[in-house]
Formats: structure tokens, C-alpha cells, sequence
């Protein structure tokens, strides 16, 4: 019969399995393609928490850089608040960018947009966005580190994971069938990617003054992206200490219950 | 009851067992409500939704003598230019012979505390039931006291908004409003 | 109050007295949940049907909470669902919680299965106790599927695409079938309309057939590691306060993973790929459902005609129903089985290695492995249970559970 120590064993293993199912669900496509870079995001984990600066940066790239072709249709300016903006400096950005919007005599105008409407879309709708861009129409923005598998690492791999048709190998070009005009993307399924490389060194020029490397771009602006999928992590986070700190103890409490009534029993 | 036949010892102690009882009950009780709040608080109004709960009007286009409607929180909002006799009425009536006592100057006072007697603001909504009261729009009956009539039960309102005659309890409500500019107010 | 099963209870209170004499709810509770006789030794495995309890309750009240602001509209859902994760007040703590809580209720209720085939829960006179077990757990398996297509990502939209034109496998009326469950010719907003209004009713439905299920259990009470029944009062506890404080404690246990998962790793379970919108013109590169249904995609892909890949994957579950009679052993509990009881982990090993084949693409070794894997699970219940029942020597059983609960002790 099992004793209790064999019972946990078997929760234990149970516990395992369910972790290599869910490990199993979610590898995939990861067929010879190189490693995606490990960055060390500071969102990551319990007691993960965004970093501002780097995502007010990020949304800086995104204005000036992605927002060409990218739409962030699921935010709102007044979320940009949640960066750590001020109601006027909002009111400022959101000002910048003019919308669509009906008349009080009913006819349609362009107004300066307020914190309470959406982010401005590139394209008017998904075909104009397709027809503009070669018959696909690039994603929308606004939950793209939580739509890929790898998350930030790979958001960040695509962007810094170029490389140039004179930097191929002759095996490359011939496997992949890159021709000239071809963009070659390390960590691209298929690695033939129909963006031009968005990002280089110097491509934004930081109104703090940081150093616009690559590299730096590209970590700021994923920042802001998983900033944008997730805003309420830190939240979550801390909501998620205080609920698991209290679970314990009331199953401590409970444990203490449960062996004093049985206590005649054992 | 089986607690009678726990003989008393390190665990089955009585005494050691009701506390623990007590106490994971009491821990148990605040996990409850502690968890039953995210559901309670869902169903307050959505960031969104507070997000739309100011809106900007430009008065300018107002002609004196006229009013016009918009929409605040989903309700109804009267922004009437007040003639001078309109105003001059609505400062003569003493406050004893109001239902819900209040001065003009208290009803047109903006929220920098600024008085600007020829622009009134209510809420259209009539306080007895809640009906859209009459007033607002050219050949509207106005009522008695040349301000908004209520179809609905006969309430009758004053140009200073407040209730005059009729079942309705209270004067109609002022929004919180803030002249940004001369021609500019912010409802909300 | 009344100290033994069966004696009437004495109510103090004047009110519940007054009540109780009119309509006997608590009398009613009194006799199944407190003094109710309940054997003493059950291991944690039986703090399961507790937790799947609890989690029922959980999901109904986070979906109704979700359904005052989810819109089951086509152009809508999945900005709906985003608004709620956004902007509506505690919105990411209640869609988080029924999303994982979805895996938590069907593991959960899968460790409950496991315990009631490895001591033999379903033998009589338990069969219809454990048929409606299979019942829910069907009726779970369609509000689950149902529920996973509401967000309208593109693994919403697949899947259904997917599991509906399984019933296109039905000769001459299955295309029929097909267009009818869609309410169109794709799957599309009346498809998405109904099945939310489907995965508003059905809970409600596994609630009715829940205590169907504890009506039954409540007339030869519960079965018990040993498998041998009550002999008399020194073999069982009342129900409250033993079992209620240990499944307290065994719910409180549970919690705490379950809130690991809904904290710190919401997305862990689901797929990356329901956070993009459906689009009904492209596929994504895969689809595969939650992981609780992948033993069973498993055995939809391992049969390579299509019909006969729909009636294994129904048959693997519907076999369930008539498991009781198709153990011919003479003992309930494995623990008496030296030889079956390898077979039972045997079993769980191969619907782990199903659940695994279901999560990759049906080539290489996935194909043989999990044709092998769905051979042996239709030969453990068709063949080896009836089998072994007879051949299997049981070692002998204790005269009673005091007795071997008392040895155990002096062990």
C-alpha cells in the first residue's frame, strides 16, 4: 500500500510531467535555428518590474521608427501614463497625431487625437496595409511579445539578427535561396523576412541623450513592446507575492487543524 | 459530538484546538473577502470608460439666449447663454421660496471658483424620475420661470436650473466644469 | 446535535428548528457532510473531488464575472478580451484565473480519475457513480473546447475549424453535420455566437450532473484505499471535522500551485499563437489544443483513416463507461493487484507519451510511437483488464480498515 513518502513522490512526478507537457507545447519550430541572445530583461520573473526609462525610450523607436508600418491598435494614448508620462506631456504626444472623427454638423473631419482614442493606425485597414507592403500587411504591435514563442528574446533577435547578402556564406544563400534584394534574418522561421531591417546604430537620436547603438534600440523598444503585452504585470507580480504568502499560511493554519482533529485518530 | 472523546494531549488538546480553529477561521473569513473584491471591482466603470468621462466643449458658437445639448457620461448636459433678464430673474429670487435653497452664484461658479453669470451648466436629467426636461431648443416650452419644463410629470424649473414647481425634489445638478478659456469648458 | 448517522438531529436554534421542520436542508447537511460515516484511512488522493469542487465554483464565478464584459462578436472578441485585460478593474486577475484555471480543473480531475481506477473506485456499486464521472468529464471536455475559442486568437479559430470538421468524417450527413454546428460555411460569428452561449450553459449543466455524482457516492458512501468496505462504527470518521479540515488543507496545497501558475506564469499553459487575432486565411504553422486534450488529438492522428481516427478518439473516452464491467477482478484496490497495479502506471506513462506525441507534428518517430501508445491503452481496458481480473492471484485483504490501520500503525 502507499506509504505517505511514495505518495509524494508520485505528486512530484506528477508535478514533472505536467511541466514537460508544457514544455512540450510550447517548443517548437526550433529546428536548426541558431539560439535566440539572452538578454537579461528586468521584467522577468516574480519580482520583475519594467524599466521607464528604457520603455520611454522604446516608445520613442516605436513612434519614430515602427509606428511607419506598425500598428499598436490595442493602446490607447492615456495608457502611455502607465510609462510614467505626465497628463500633459499624453495630451502633448496624443496631439501630434490627427484622427478621424465626425462633426457636430455631421461631416467627417481630422481632429488633433485626445489621451482617450486609440493609437493612429499606419493604414487605414488591413488591406491598405497589405497592399502597401509587398501583400502582407505587418502585425500589429500591441501583444507581439506575448504572440511568439521566446517572447522579448526573439522580438529582440529579429531586430538585431540581420545579416547582410555580402556577409552570407555561399551555403546560406543557396539552402535559403536568398537572392539580392532579400532580407536574411538569423532568427526568422525560413529566415527570408520581408522587413528591411528596421534599426541600425544612430537610427533614433535619444532625447535622454543615451547612447543609440543597435543594440540599445533594440532592447528599449522591446521593453516598451512587453510593456504594451503585459501592463499590468507589476501588478500581477505583486499582487501574486501577497496571495501566495497568504496561501501558505492558511495552509500552515489548515495543517495544524487538520492534525489536531485527527490527533485521536493517528 | 466526537470532540467529546479527544482525550486531552499535545495535539488534541480542546483548548489548543478551538483556538486553531477560530484562528484559521478568522484567517479563512479575511481570504474571502480579500478575494471576493477583484469580483465586486469589476464592475466598476473600465479605465476606458473613466477615460471618456471629461469632454471639451467650445461655447463660442453659443448666440446669448440660446442653449445647447451634449452628451457627459451618457447623460445629458445643458450649457444655456444666459440673457441678462434670464439672470437678473434667477438673482432676485429670495431663498425662502426655493424648494432646494441655493444661490445663482453658487449654481454658475466654475471649479478655479470663478463666477461667469451668463453660462449655466446642468445635467438635463430631471430630478424626480429622470426625464429629459423640455427648455433647451428654440419654441421648447420653457415652464413659469423660464427655465426647463419636464413633460413627464410637470416639474418646472427656473434660469438658474433650480426646481420651482412639480414633484421633483432638487434643483437640477451642476456638473463640475472648469473654464479653460473664454470659449472653452471642460465638463468633468 | 445528533452524534450518529441516522438518528434524527436536534437543532437548537429556533429558526433553523422552523426552517429545518419545513423544508430538512439542514438536517440534510448535517446527515451527508457532517456526521456522514466516511472511512478513516483515505490517502490525499481523495482530497481530489474536493479541488475539483473548488475549481468548478471558481470557474463559473470568474466566467460569469468575464461574460459581463466579454463580447462574442467575430470583429469584437478578441479586442473584448484585451479590453479586459487592460482596462477593466481587476479584468487580468479574473481572465487569468479562469484561463489557467481551465488546466488546474481538468488536472485536478484528472488525478481524480486516476485514483478511482487504481483503487478501483468504479466496481460495483459504484458503476453509475462512475459513468456519471465520464459524463462530466465530457461535458468538461466540450465546455473547455468551447471556452478556448471565445478569445477569437488564431488557435481559437483552428482549433474549431479542426474538432467541428471532425464530424464531416460521419458518412453521407457529416458535411451536413458540419455546415450546421458553423451556422455557415467556415466557422465564423454564428459559430462564435453559439459557443458562448453553449459555454455559458453547460457548467451549469456539469453542476446539475455533479450532484447526480454525489448523490450516488452518498448511498454506499465513498470507496477507500483498501478497497474493502466499512464493517462498523471503528471503521470510519464523520465527514466533519476529519475530511472537511484534511480537504482543506489538501485545497489550500492546490491553490498555492494554481496561483504560481495565474501570477507568475499565466501564458505558460496556452499557445503564443491565440494572441493573434483569427484569421481565417491563414493557418498557423500548427495546431494543437490545450494540453489536457492532447492524449487524445494523439489518437485522432495516430489512426490514418480519418472516420476511424474520430471513433478511436470518442471510443478512448466512451470506453470509460463501461469500464466496471470490463474488470473481472474479484478486489477493488490496486493495492491488492501486484500484477495490474504496473499495469495502471503502465497506463499513465502511456497517456503521458500520448499527451506528448499529441504536442508535436505527426512525423518521425511521433507517428510509430504514438500508434504503439494507442494500441496499448485500447489493449489495457479491452484485453488486459477482463483478462488479468481472472488470471491475477489478489493478496489476501485485511479483515477490516481498523485492523489495518491499527497494524500499520504498530509497523
Amino acid at each position: 500500500m502507499f506509504t505517505k513518502l511514495s505518495l509524494n513522490k508520485l505528486i512530484l512526478t506528477g508535478a514533472v510531467a505536467l511541466a514537460a507537457f508544457s514544455a512540450g507545447t510550447v517548443a517548437t519550430a526550433a529546428e536548426d535555428m541558431p539560439p535566440l541572445p539572452k538578454h537579461d530583461w528586468g521584467f522577468k520573473g516574480p519580482f520583475g518590474t519594467y524599466d521607464r526609462a528604457a520603455a520611454q525610450r522604446g516608445f520613442q523607436v516605436y513612434k519614430e521608427v515602427c509606428s511607419a508600418c506598425h500598428s499598436l491598435e490595442l493602446l490607447s494614448y492615456r495608457n502611455l501614463e502607465g510609462l510614467g508620462l505626465t497628463e500633459n506631456q499624453v495630451k502633448g504626444i496624443a496631439a501630434e497625431f490627427q484622427v478621424s472623427d465626425i462633426s457636430d454638423d455631421g461631416s467627417p473631419i481630422d481632429r488633433p487625437a485626445r489621451p482617450s482614442d486609440h493609437f493612429k493606425k499606419p493604414f487605414p485597414n488591413e488591406l491598405a496595409a497589405a497592399a502597401a507592403n509587398g501583400g502582407k500587411a505587418p502585425p500589429d504591435l500591441s501583444v507581439i511579445v506575448k504572440a511568439r514563442e521566446g517572447g522579448p528574446d526573439y522580438v529582440y533577435g529579429i531586430l538585431t539578427g540581420y545579416v547582410p547578402y555580402d556577409k552570407l556564406t555561399p551555403e546560406q544563400i543557396k539552402e535559403f535561396n536568398v537572392k539580392k534584394d532579400d532580407h536574411f534574418n538569423l532568427h526568422f522561421p525560413g529566415h527570408r523576412i520581408a522587413m528591411p531591417p528596421p534599426l541600425e546604430d544612430g537610427k533614433v537620436t535619444y532625447v535622454d541623450g543615451t547612447k543609440n547603438t543597435l543594440q540599445q534600440e533594440a532592447s528599449d523598444v522591446v521593453e516598451f513592446l512587453a510593456w504594451a503585452s503585459e501592463p499590468h504585470l507589476e501588478d500581477r507580480n505583486r499582487t501574486g507575492v501577497r496571495v501566495i504568502l497568504f496561501l501558505l499560511v492558511m495552509a500552515a493554519f489548515m495543517y495544524a487543524v487538520k492534525r489536531s482533529v485527527w490527533a485521536d485518530k493517528h | 459530538m466526537a470532540s467529546s472523546s479527544i482525550p486531552a494531549g499535545a495535539h488534541g488538546d480542546p483548548t489548543r484546538r478551538d483556538f486553531l480553529m477560530v484562528a484559521t477561521g478568522a484567517l479563512g473569513a479575511v481570504g474571502a473577502i480579500a478575494v471576493a473584491w477583484p469580483f465586486i471591482n469589476n464592475l466598476n466603470p473600465a479605465a476606458d470608460t473613466l477615460a471618456l468621462s471629461t469632454i471639451e466643449v467650445n461655447v463660442q458658437a453659443i448666440p446669448v439666449g440660446q442653449a445647447i445639448t451634449v452628451k457627459w457620461r451618457g447623460k445629458p448636459v445643458f450649457i444655456r447663454h444666459r440673457t441678462e433678464k434670464e439672470i437678473k430673474e434667477a438673482e432676485a429670487v429670495p431663498l425662502s421660496e426655493l424648494r432646494d435653497p441655493q444661490t445663482d452664484d453658487s449654481r454658475v461658479t466654475d471649479t478655479a471658483k470663478k463666477v461667469r453669470r451668463e453660462w449655466l451648466i446642468v445635467v438635463g436629467v430631471c430630478t424626480h424620475l429622470g426625464c429629459v426636461p423640455l427648455g433647451t431648443k428654440d419654441g421648447d416650452p420653457r415652464g413659469e420661470y423660464d427655465g426647463w419644463f419636464c413633460p413627464c410629470h410637470g416639474s418646472q424649473y427656473d434660469s438658474s436650473g433650480r426646481i420651482r414647481k412639480g414633484p421633483a425634489p432638487l434643483n437640477l445638478a451642476v456638473p463640475d466644469y472648469l473654464f479653460t478659456s473664454d470659449t472653452l469648458v471642460r465638463i468633468g | 446535535m445528533a452524534s450518529t448517522h441516522g438518528a434524527p438531529p436536534v437543532f437548537n436554534n429556533k429558526v433553523v428548528a422552523w426552517i429545518d421542520h419545513r423544508l430538512p436542508i439542514f438536517s440534510y447537511i448535517e446527515k451527508e457532510y457532517h456526521t456522514f460515516p466516511t472511512p478513516r484511512n483515505f490517502n490525499y488522493f481523495w482530497n481530489f473531488g474536493a479541488i475539483a469542487t473548488v475549481m468548478l465554483v471558481l470557474m463559473i464565478v470568474t466566467g460569469i464575472v468575464l461574460a459581463t464584459n466579454y463580447q462574442p462578436n467575430a470583429d469584437l472578441a478578441f479586442a473584448s478580451v484585451e479590453r479586459i485585460m487592460r482596462d477593466v478593474p481587476s479584468g487580468w486577475l479574473l481572465r487569468y484565473m479562469h484561463m489557467t484555471g481551465a488546466s488546474f480543473f481538468f488536472a485536478a480531475v484528472y488525478v481524480h480519475i486516476f485514483r478511482g481506477l487504481y483503487y478501483g473506485s468504479y466496481k460495483a456499486p459504484r458503476e453509475l457513480l462512475w459513468m456519471l464521472g465520464v459524463v462530466i468529464l465530457l461535458l468538461m471536455m466540450a465546455t473547455a473546447f468551447m471556452g478556448y475559442v471565445l478569445p477569437w486568437g488564431q488557435m481559437s479559430f483552428w482549433g474549431a475549424t479542426v474538432i467541428t470538421n471532425l464530424f464531416s468524417a460521419i458518412p453521407v450527413v457529416g458535411d451536413s453535420i458540419v455546415t450546421w454546428l458553423w451556422g455557415g460555411f467556415a466557422v465564423g460569428n454564428p459559430t462564435l455566437n453559439r459557443f458562448f452561449a453553449l459555454h455559458y450553459l453547460l457548467p451549469f449543466i456539469i453542476v446539475g450532473v455533479v450532484a447526480l455524482h454525489v448523490v450516488a457516492l452518498h448511498v454506499h458512501g465513498s470507496n477507500n484505499p483498501l478497497g474493502i468496505d466499512p464493517k462498523g462504527p471503528q471503521d470510519t470518521v464523520p465527514f466533519h471535522p476529519y475530511y472537511t479540515m484534511k480537504d482543506g488543507f489538501g485545497v489550500m496545497v492546490f491553490l498555492i500551485i494554481y496561483a504560481a501558475f495565474v501570477f507568475f506564469a499565466p501564458n505558460a499553459l496556452g499557445d503564443v499563437n491565440n494572441y493573434i487575432q483569427a484569421n481565417p486565411l491563414v493557418t498557423p504553422n500548427e495546431i494543437v489544443p490545450e494540453w489536457y486534450l492532447l492524449p487524445f488529438y494523439a489518437i485522432l492522428r495516430a489512426i490514418p483513416d480519418k472516420l476511424g481516427g474520430v471513433i478511436c478518439m470518442f471510443g478512448s473516452i466512451l470506453l470509460l463507461l463501461v469500464l466496471p464491467w470490463l474488470d473481472t477482478s474479484r478486489v477493488r484496490s490496486c493495492t491488492f493487484r501486484p500484477i495490474y497495479k504496473w499495469f495502471v502506471f503502465l497506463l499513465v506513462i502511456d497517456v503521458i507519451v500520448l499527451g506528448y506525441c499529441g504536442a508535436h507534428p505527426p512525423e518521425g518517430w511521433y507517428v510509430p510511437i504514438s500508434r504503439l501508445a494507442t494500441a496499448y491503452y485500447f489493449f489495457h481496458f479491452i484485453i488486459l483488464l477482463p483478462v488479468l481480473g481472472k488470471i491475477e492471484r489478489p493478496l489476501p485483504l485485511p479483515s477490516s480498515i481498523a485492523d489495518a490501520v491499527l497494524k500499520k500503525k504498530a509497523v
